[in-house]
């Protein structure tokens, strides 16, 4: 008879291999990783780019290049650009992150050598037509417009801007800092930036010589190097401070709380991630737990420690009803008190090791998941020595180290708090 | 190509592999065949509160996340208007544990009233965050019922309103799960580093032994085909004004729906699609244009959606949208135009393999369309689609007669 009430024995994960990227050097010098996996006729390709120059009185320079980068070159229209690419079923990205901005590639091999050449046409001549930035202009503040309707927005600008300052991961952008952008603003930024010894190529997919000499062909000549100067920043440690922006109509108060802490490079990293996972870092967690599923005051709530290249920092958000916004934000500090006070019991420390141990293995399901974990490291300085010690950390780490980490990590006394809505 | 093995069990549950020794994890996929069409009018966004009480306990199991979590496993669930469906990702070597958890519940939810009390409350909130506490949240609650006058897909998954989630009660619960949730209204996919051979022991071990129920016969209201033009204006405290309109277009078993995937792809998708050249661009009408399927099983609707640039008229920004549907209606697409669509859905379906979890999903999906072999012969049918296709089904489906256009305003412009 079929016991269904006795749970199948399981075992714990034990082995993750992690693919280390081939390195080869371009012509000029632009370093290009290579993960290789030959399953489908695809390759992704990411032309990154340190942010650079930072300029508190422009700052919508790199944001802007990043969007408008493929609007236009000398020989392209930015139709043109866009029907090129998607003629091919390829796919250009361009994203703007606090620290890097990068142009990313997908395309189906058969086709790299008809779309490579487009995407060299923007890295290296992209011009920036007056129309289009107009275009630009208008649409963005419109998009800024419906954001600052949405409270959960609200509360991260404000939360940035009050960890970091008028720094690039901090700065409040208003409507008035579009109206600012001029063309020549973005021509600077774009070859300051976008220049081959600022560049990192990460490839990832079905990719071999024959497209590496493309590659080469492309990138490894006929390309302006240029002095940027890297973001540099140094912050102040964190002090309390309550922002409160009542809202009377709102249905539900967003909260965003947190403070400064420590990224990737510093070695309580790892634990720490451990503590975060313990409080609100997956489904299971101590703040979904109470908040969510014992008192159903939210639909999510979540906590998450984030590592930049200067500096790192926790935080702790959720939507709540308005009705019960207050209660909410005790729930909270008290189960931060526990995590300070009380050790984590085995049982669940167990769970959450296996969780973590299990979720790391599913975050390398393909190449592509591959190339980000090279990336994660590689950016920080680090090697794959850190995954070593991460699984090691996650299955080592003792609820007496949980409780140091806690009373050194999580000084509710200097908390950023922010509510947008009703209190 | 995703290939699979397919058996059905004694009790009428049919079961997919897809074996993919690449990866060490593996997914368990459970498609039931019950959507937001499947409820009964007064009680609308049941189907999706439903599936939150499926994480509530079941009849041997207390808690259905914290065993999963323990040996190294996630899994989320999503309700549409057609479907519910649930799976689970986890390490390939523990994929039992994932036989019991989502068998049991099959077999019985523990039905507690704690439980249903705090999804209730759950429920509301995401009903909030997602559709009352944001600009524009509630067009669905609007386009809906205006686009649909009997059939059930005249309200959202959420429901029609909050308080038909505060008043579910734990009868309508318990008949609910007897009616829909059987093995044989269900589809289960396993995928990932496993054997079929393996998958069939396990299969018989944890869902065979439970019985099959009764078969659901769903026997819906369908839609009168539409003969007048429909608009409603609402106005609310949002910054940009916008319309939404809505289209008749068949459901997602008909010849003609790659026809509208790549018709809807001609309009919007990407930078250099017709709607965001012409709106946006050159004319500078909106400041954000799509065009999108609803891909339902029953007819479904063709949507366009912009957001006015500030100081254009509604009325000067939908006609130029209807400018843009004339010329589908009178001009064929040129050969350049349909194959650059033909080769982004290719390259679409070639990159969605990249992803288990996606495979799994579309495997179940395709088994209840009818055959999961579907999935591996679309590009297929997208490629035998032809100029004239997309002319003929812009003109049978773009008339003011059978539209429905909601003006959705600022509160000074109403």
């Amino acid at each position: 008879m079929l016991n269904r009430q006795q749970a199948p024995d399981f075992k714990q994960v034990s082995n993750i291999k992690f693919i280390h990227p081939q390195k080869q050097v371009l012509d000029n010098g632009v370093p290009v990783y290579t993960i290789y996996s030959g399953e489908q006729d695809l390759v992704r390709i990411e032309f990154i780019f340190d942010n650079v120059n930072w300029n508190l009185e422009k700052p919508l320079q790199a944001i802007a290049v990043s969007a408008l980068i493929n609007n236009g070159t000398n020989q392209l229209s930015a139709r043109e650009i866009a029907e090129k690419i998607d003629f091919y079923g390829a796919f250009f990205q361009t994203e703007y992150v606090q620290d890097q901005s990068s142009v990313t590639l997908y395309t189906l091999n058969k086709h790299l050598h008809s779309v490579l050449p487009v995407v060299k046409d923007v890295l290296a001549e992209s011009q920036f037509p007056q129309h289009e930035l107009d275009i630009y202009i208008q649409n963005q503040k419109q998009k800024l417009q419906v954001n600052l309707k949405k409270n959960d927005i609200l509360s991260r600008k404000e939360f940035a801007n009050a960890l970091f300052g008028d720094t690039a991961y901090g700065v409040n952008i208003k409507a008035a800092h579009y109206d600012a952008l001029q063309r020549e603003d973005l021509l600077d930024y774009f070859k300051a930036a976008y220049a081959p010894n600022n560049c990192t190529i990460v490839i990832s997919g079905k990719f071999d010589d024959a497209g590496f000499k493309l590659l080469n062909d492309f990138f490894g000549r006929d390309w302006e190097k240029s002095d940027a100067i890297k973001n540099n920043f140094s912050f102040t440690p964190t002090e309390k401070k309550v922002l409160y922006t009542e809202k009377p109509d709102a249905l539900q108060s967003a909260i965003r709380i947190g403070q400064l802490a420590i990224n990737r490079k510093h070695e309580d990293f790892c634990g720490l991630q451990v503590l975060n996972t313990i409080l609100g870092g997956y489904f299971g967690s101590r703040l979904m737990n109470n908040i969510r599923e014992d008192k159903g005051y939210t639909y999510g709530i979540g906590s998450g420690i984030s590592s930049l290249q200067q500096a790192g920092y926790l935080f702790i958000a959720t939507e709540v009803g308005a009705d019960v916004c207050s209660a909410a934000l005790t729930e909270i500090y008290k189960e931060i008190e526990l995590l300070k006070n009380e050790p984590v019991g085995a049982e669940e420390l167990d769970l959450v090791r296996n969780y973590m141990l299990g979720s790391m293995l599913g975050s390398l399901e393909n190449v592509f998941s591959h190339a980000d974990k090279f990336k994660n490291i590689y950016f920080a300085g680090l090697d794959y020595d850190y995954y070593t010690r991460y699984i090691e950390k996650v299955k080592t780490i003792t609820a007496e180290e949980l409780l140091v980490m806690a009373n050194k990590y999580l000084t509710t006394e200097n908390f950023i708090e922010v509510v947008i809505g009703k209190k | 190509m995703v290939d699979f093995n397919r058996f059905t069990l004694a009790n009428g549950l049919k079961v997919l592999v897809h074996e993919d020794a690449t990866t060490p994890m593996a997914v368990l996929n459970i498609l039931y065949d019950v959507g937001a069409r499947d409820e009964d009018p007064e009680k609308t966004g049941f189907a999706h509160l439903f599936e939150h009480l499926m994480f509530g306990g079941s009849i041997n199991i207390p808690s259905y996340d914290e065993p999963l979590q323990r040996v190294g496993g996630e899994n989320n669930a999503f309700t549409s208007n057609d479907i519910t469906n649930y799976y689970i990702t986890l390490p390939a070597e523990n994929i039992e544990t994932a036989f019991w958890l989502e068998s049991d519940r099959m077999l019985s939810l523990a039905f507690s009233e704690k439980s249903l009390d705090t999804q209730r409350n759950v429920v509301s909130e995401e009903f909030k965050q997602r559709y009352l506490n944001q600009p524009y949240g509630d067009v669905w609650l609007k386009l809906r019922p205006l686009a649909y006058q009997k059939h059930a897909y005249r309200w959202a998954t959420i429901g029609k309103e909050l308080s038909h989630i505060e008043n579910a009660t734990m009868d309508d619960v318990k008949s609910f799960f007897k009616k829909h949730y059987t093995p044989q209204n269900a589809i289960l996919v396993v995928g990932g580093n496993v054997k079929t051979a393996d998958v069939k022991k396990l299969a018989e071990k944890w869902f065979e032994p439970i019985p099959a129920g009764e078969k659901y016969n769903r026997n819906l209201v369908q839609e009168d085909p539409q003969t007048e033009a429909r608009k409603e204006t609402v106005k609310a405290n949002v910054p940009l004004n916008a319309i939404y309109m809505a289209f008749k277009m068949p459901g997602r078993l008909s010849g003609d729906y790659y026809a509208f995937d790549l018709l809807s792809d001609i309009l919007s998708r990407g930078q250099s699609s017709r709607l965001y050249n012409s709106l946006l661009k050159e004319q500078q009408l909106f400041s954000d244009i799509n065009a999108y399927i609803s891909s339902s099983l029953d007819p479904g609707l063709f949507i366009i959606e912009g957001k006015l640039v500030k100081g254009i008229t509604v009325e000067a920004a939908e006609k130029a949208i209807w400018a843009e549907l004339e010329k589908l209606k009178t001009e064929l697409v040129s050969e350049t135009e349909l194959t650059k669509v033909k080769n982004k859905v290719e390259s679409v379906l070639v990159f969605s393999e990249m992803n288990l979890l996606d495979k799994a999903m579309n495997l179940a999906y395709y088994e209840l369309l009818g055959d999961a072999a579907i999935l591996n012969s679309e590009t297929e049918e997208f490629l035998k689609v032809n100029a004239e296709d997309i002319k003929r089904i812009s003109d049978e489906t773009f008339n003011p007669k059978s539209s429905s256009t909601l003006y959705y305003l600022t509160e000074e412009n109403a």
